[in-house]
């Protein structure tokens, strides 16, 4: 009877650490709806209780039963036949299981039917999830496209759309990317088009939509007929009705349980989400916030996974007389692989209360403006907090994703021929892991959105504050250690700056979103220190990591590594 | 409206059971056992909870036990269940199965009309399976037992299918009946995340016992109210409240008794080779004979 949150150490100190206090008072205003609704908290430790209480539903499902049907999703797949989508079966009963548990509109409002979850416990949720099946996140996880129509739809779409997403009758799809608008969404160029009655029709073709077959769909298309940019760009919802043809699903390496679709709109009647002209330029950009903080927890989850796996096969498997587990070099493996989990965990978690903070801010500043109250004092946190989750979030998305394929790599490994083979779980999450670092925007374009902000020095406040702190002595080493790597990152980025080459800096920039990251997650690894012994040998061994990684990234800059890029022609022959 | 009543139990995890548990003599510490909803009451409940969402009606659940046994309760308004009762009272301690039929038969009279009595088939601590068809004839009405289908439900009967060696039967009964349920009749669903925060703090009168012993500062009285105000009250049926004769309850009411707890290794011996032929087997079955196994 495994419970995937209960049985998860790192999730409970995680969990019992939370401070959401801030967010959960904003979020429940005052707790009026308890008034209304049994199951809305009378206070903050009642909130505290029932995102735990749910999690541990979240968790039982999971380990029970979405884990125990994950092969069989694997083997079978989402498959398309007669112009059909069809789940796995086990897919099906997953959803069927998640929405009897009133799991798929966690973070919508109750008067939708929805739980009214901080974004931290959606996140919490996406990753237990995704450890029993990675592919059944890309439905699950898309719960924030219900997000986006709630937060910038008028009433009566919300209305029309939000209770069928909360009770699981509805799935949602994102309809973004095109066969020339990938990475580069202001290429988009599907057509919305009114007819006299000023009502919105949508026509042309989408790609690689990760659930296209779903019942609602919210597209991005060009309403400006003429334009050539971004904001020519409004986004719609619609309904997968007749008029939207699934042309065929992709045959993937991974995912095999989440349809990919290319789609194609033949006059879809539609309806404008918001203003016109502010699809990509906001709505989108705001969902890919959350949207790359399901995907980084998802990536979280297969680490999980992936470590866990090796772990217990490294238990069991005798090799010269022993368990692999007593060969150091493989000790050592696990141990780097079991820092990397934590560490990314600590990261995701740091990020998804930013991102939580923002959301509640942006929503109290509406609901004291609304009142005719005096905002600006939110409005100044508001300000901090975007800027914070503007950078941690492409910089968490780049890290978590990166290192889930290592951690899955070296899974793989640890499992030796075996691993290799189909009848182990683990090549499944070598597979499943490959796609985290590419979709929702790869790595190399969660470089350059997180360059920004390491550009500009956002957390430098945090560093500050901590490099202050008196550290006990056996952490002061360790303090130190993150000292010089924020030493070599002032060093490097004023050489990259004062450099002043464009090319140079576009490549660098990876080095410096790295030796940023290292300084922000070391901090926040070193604090927890302070409150658990254990998690001392985290600290240690990824901040002593971090360190040499460092000495690398500050060298590959001020070496030049990357000056023969001029002669890229020659060398790439 | 058709009304279910369906027994549930909790469990020692007999599945879990490592060496701290056992006692000296053999029998089972229960303090230290993680305690479990019984998984085929669990199960009943899932075919009660069906039957309503195709039928209508309300199912309550009941259980006879500790303070602690107000765990499953809640479970059981976690999936759906309509009401719950705890039937708790030192004087119901050590029963055995035709003791708690007993309670069990009179807790179901004083809760009301009812439909269906569903059960799990046997619960995994004594593995008797006597409970349910017990109290089934204290009721005075018919049973079926192994059922792992409800078929049809008309006014007057209903068609089980039910699992019986080698196949299965269809049954039809008159209403009331009791029902036992085997354990892959059907997959409990879910617990209900809003059900989950709106009962979590669902309590039984031994529960807000226990609060006000640790705590001086609450009154009983007082607890009660509240409780009941915000519908988080779980009705306690103890002695006073049922109409049952104190010396059948419990430890009075039970003539069976455990002489003895051994520890049984079953492992092979010696063996012995038979030729399959007619002499092989003439042999074989004159030994069989002679050890009275057979004949």
């Amino acid at each position: 009877m495994p419970n995937y949150f209960l049985d998860n150490q790192d999730i409970q100190f995680h969990f019992n650490n939370f401070d959401l206090r801030e967010i959960v008072e904003i979020q429940e205003h005052e707790y009026t709806e308890a008034q209304h609704y049994p199951h809305a908290p009378i206070n903050y430790e009642d909130a505290m209780e029932n995102y735990k209480k749910v999690l541990e539903v979240v968790g039982d499902i999971a380990g029970n039963g979405i884990a125990e049907r994950s092969s069989g999703v694997d083997e079978e797949g989402a498959h398309f036949s007669d112009g059909k989508v069809q789940y796995a079966s086990g897919t099906m009963k997953n959803l069927e299981e998640l929405s009897k548990a009133d799991l798929m509109g966690m973070i919508l409002p109750r008067k939708y039917g929805g739980l009214n979850f901080p974004f931290c416990v959606y996140i919490t949720a996406i990753e237990v999830v995704s450890r029993a099946d990675a592919s059944l996140m890309n439905i699950f996880g898309l719960q924030d496209i219900a997000d986006t129509i709630r937060k910038f739809g008028n009433d009566e779409l919300k209305q029309e759309f939000l209770p069928r997403f909360s009770t699981g009758e509805h799935t949602g799809a994102m309809a973004l990317t095109e066969p020339d608008a990938g990475s580069d969404l202001q290429a988009v160029k599907l057509t919305a088009y009114q007819n006299e009655k000023g009502e919105w029709f949508l026509r042309g073709v989408k790609r690689f939509i990760t659930n296209g077959n779903g019942d609602v769909l919210v597209v991005l298309a060009r309403s400006e007929s003429g334009s050539k940019d971004a904001r020519g760009l409004s986004l719609f919802a619609c309904y997968g009705d007749s008029t939207v043809v699934v042309r065929r699903i992709e045959n993937k390496l991974g995912i095999h349980g989440s349809p990919t679709c290319e789609l194609q709109f033949n006059d879809t009647p539609a309806k404008l989400v918001g203003d016109r002209r502010f699809g990509l330029i906001k709505y989108v950009l705001d969902l890919m916030y959350r949207a790359r903080m399901g995907v980084s927890a998802q990536a979280l989850g297969i680490s999980q996974e992936s470590y866990e796996q090796a772990l217990k096969y490294a238990k069991e498997r005798e090799q010269f007389g022993k368990a692999i587990y007593n060969i150091p070099v493989v000790t050592n493996m696990l141990m780097e692989m079991r820092t990397t989990l934590e560490s990314n965990r600590t990261l995701l978690y740091s990020t998804a209360k930013y991102v939580d903070l923002k959301e509640n801010y942006e929503e109290l500043i509406a609901r004291l403006k609304k009142e005719g109250k005096p905002f600006s004092e939110v409005n100044d946190k508001l300000k901090r907090v975007t800027k914070i989750a503007n950078l941690l979030t492409p910089m968490t998305k780049y890290v978590l994703t990166e290192s889930a394929n290592k951690i899955a790599y070296d899974a793989l490994q640890i499992h030796g021929g075996t691993g290799y083979m189909k009848e182990f779980k683990v090549e499944r999450l070598v597979r499943d892991a490959r796609i985290t670092n590419i979709y929702e925007g790869t790595s190399q374009l969660q470089v350059v959105a997180a360059s920004g902000g390491v550009i500009n020095d956002v957390l430098s406040e945090y560093f500050n504050e901590c490099e202050k702190k008196d550290y006990p002595a056996g952490l002061q080493r360790l303090a130190n250690f993150l000292k010089e790597i924020r030493g070599l990152f002032n060093d490097s980025l004023k050489y990259v700056l004062d450099k002043k080459d464009s090319t140079f800096q576009e490549v660098a920039s990876k080095d410096l979103v790295e030796l940023y990251s290292y300084v922000y997650t070391g901090y926040l690894l070193l604090n927890e220190a302070l409150k658990d012994q254990r998690k001392v040998f985290i600290a240690n061994r990824f901040i002593v990591n971090a360190i040499s990684n460092a000495r690398k990234n500050a060298e590959s800059i001020k070496d030049e590594l990357f000056n023969d890029l001029l002669h890229a022609e020659k060398i790439l022959v | 409206m058709w009304h279910s009543i369906v027994l549930v139990k909790q469990v020692p995890d007999t599945a879990n059971i490592s060496g701290k548990v056992m006692k000296e003599d053999g029998t089972v510490n229960r303090a230290k056992l993680p305690a479990i909803f019984n998984h085929e009451d669990k199960v009943a409940l899932e075919l009660a909870l069906r039957l309503k969402d195709t039928y209508g009606g309300k199912v309550t659940a009941i259980t006879m036990g500790p303070q602690r046994a107000s765990d499953i309760l809640r479970e059981c308004l976690y999936m759906g269940a309509d009401q719950v009762f705890l039937i708790s009272d030192r004087k119901f301690a050590g029963a055995d199965t035709l003791a708690t039929s007993y309670v069990l038969s009179e807790a179901i009279k004083k809760i009301g009309e009812f439909h269906f009595v569903f059960a799990g088939r046997q619960a995994i601590d004594g593995d008797t399976a006597q409970v349910g068809p017990q109290t089934a004839e204290k009721l005075g009405i018919p049973q079926i037992t192994y059922a792992e289908e409800i078929l049809d439900l008309s006014d007057s009967k209903i068609t089980v299918k039910r699992k019986i060696d080698g196949g299965q039967e269809i049954l039809q009964s008159q209403i009331p009946v009791l029902i036992t349920v085997i354990k892959d009749a059907v997959t409990p669903r879910p617990f209900s995340a809003k059900r989950v925060m709106a009962y979590k703090g669902a309590k039984a009168l031994p529960d807000l016992e226990k609060m006000v012993e640790g705590n001086s500062l609450l009154y009983m009285d007082k607890l009660l109210e509240e409780y009941k105000e915000r519908n988080l009250f779980i009705p306690t049926l103890t002695t006073d409240d049922l109409d049952v004769e104190v010396e059948r309850c419990g430890l009075s009411g039970s003539p069976t008794k455990v002489h003895n707890v051994e520890s049984v290794v079953l492992a092979s011996g010696s063996h012995k080779k038979i030729e399959p032929n007619k002499d092989g087997l003439t042999q074989l079955i004159v030994e069989l004979m002679n050890d009275h196994i057979i004949g």
